[in-house]
């Protein structure tokens, strides 16, 4: 166990570091959110209710989500790097868990700056809003790095992951705009972190057959 | 070491290894030779365990932390010093004196002073030592070396002689080469590919 959790803290370290030296993940996602809601801000009409802006709340999101998990594989891809991962001896469910905790850190580093803009350009962020986000980000993210390692084998990659991501994002989606919106957002919460839990189980054991060619 | 009865591997539909039976015994040294896309590679990455056999049956008696593997590409980060690469690596393999183990690896293969540079700075043929330090940085009984030579000067390829020489009593060996006359003196046994 002391192992394993050594292996995760290497591996996602080493993400954090090369994204510190490249950065190209996390200006991305920034830019790329604050387009979409500046967009987004222009785009509804002047008057349109707070529920239509949390549901583009969770476009930006998610669509930001997408942008940061086409990256996460970027380096084993260009360089055949996931040869070099493969072949330590540690569980090779220790990079997903790696991969999976250096893309939510990305994705909250975007959120830090999204939530205060949306509250801005349309209206308030309540604390079921915030809690919403953060379970959600665990999901994308758990679901998101094992469908992204799928998508690093295939030909048209940057086709696969949104046909194989979107599919899998609505029951988030459906949680997040429900405990943004309901007056108990108990059961949507209650909702997406049994979305995490079971989507976190599948990923974690079914990462290692994901890799193997 | 190694043993292989109808060992086949097919990428879709096409057959790159069929019907192959092969014996490396502890010790050994097993050359690969033939042509491009001849199938040595695929062998070698299934003796590594990077492939999965479509069929036959291919034993490999050792565990993933005691194969070097060295293909094509050299497994490091760019983004990454050498240093930080093989801590990378030497962490994964939990290697004990992990540090002291790098530095002399490091100062050997000719490293030691662009250990802090990152390797997207680095010549190919720098690039290709560190590539050997990664695979030999956690004493692997069983060695699977695809070209090694590639991108050495005559220094480097003079340095990886010696560093052969030096660990053929100690391990088990198997290595593509287009330059077989080169390792011949350490060869036990030749496969050759059509």
């Amino acid at each position: 166990m002391t192992a394993y959790v050594s292996d995760v803290i290497t591996l996602a370290r080493k993400d954090l570091r090369l994204e510190l030296r490249a950065r190209s993940t996390v200006p991305a996602m920034l830019l790329f959110v604050v387009s979409a809601l500046v967009v987004f801000h222009f785009a509804l009409p002047a008057g349109s209710s707070d529920l239509a802006a949390k549901g583009l709340l969770w476009v930006a999101i998610v669509f930001t989500a997408l942008l940061g998990l086409t990256r996460a594989f970027v380096a084993e891809r260009e360089q055949h790097l996931l040869d070099g991962l493969l072949l330590a001896p540690c569980d090779r469910s220790a990079i997903w868990l790696a991969k999976s905790i250096a893309t939510l850190a990305f994705l909250l580093v975007a959120e830090l700056v999204a939530l205060p803009a949306f509250a801005i350009f349309f209206s308030g962020i309540d604390g079921a809003t915030i809690a919403g986000v953060v379970l959600a980000d665990v999901g994308i993210c758990a679901v998101g790095t094992v469908l992204a390692a799928m998508a690093v084998a295939g030909r048209a990659r940057e086709l696969l992951l949104p046909l194989l991501f979107l599919p899998l994002a609505i029951p988030i989606v459906v949680g997040g705009v429900g405990a943004g919106v309901a007056d108990n957002p108990g059961r949507y919460l209650g909702f997406l972190a049994l979305y995490d839990v079971v989507f976190a189980i599948i990923s974690w054991a079914s990462f290692e057959y994901v890799v193997a060619e | 070491m190694i043993a292989a009865r109808k060992l086949g591997r097919d990428y879709g539909t096409k057959r790159v290894i069929r019907d192959l039976d092969l014996d490396v015994p502890r010790g050994g040294f097993l050359l690969l030779t033939g042509p491009n896309g001849s199938g040595k590679t695929t062998l070698l990455r299934l003796i590594a365990g990077l492939l999965v056999p479509t069929a036959g049956e291919l034993d490999v008696a050792t565990t993933r932390d005691r194969v070097g593997f060295l293909g094509h590409e050299p497994l490091v980060y760019r983004e990454l010093t050498a240093l930080e690469n093989l801590d990378l690596y030497g962490r994964l393999y939990r290697i004990p004196e992990r540090r002291e183990r790098i530095g002399m690896l490091l100062e050997r293969f000719g490293l030691w002073d662009a250990r802090n540079q990152r390797v997207d700075s680095f010549s190919r043929g720098m690039t290709q030592r560190l590539a050997l330090c990664r695979t030999m940085l956690h004493g692997p009984e069983l060695l699977v070396l695809d070209e090694p030579f590639n991108a050495l000067d005559e220094d480097g390829a003079a340095l990886l002689d010696r560093e052969l020489a030096e660990l053929r009593p100690q391990a088990t060996f198997v290595v593509a080469t287009h330059d077989p006359a080169r390792l011949a003196p350490l060869a036990s046994d030749r496969l050759a590919f059509a």
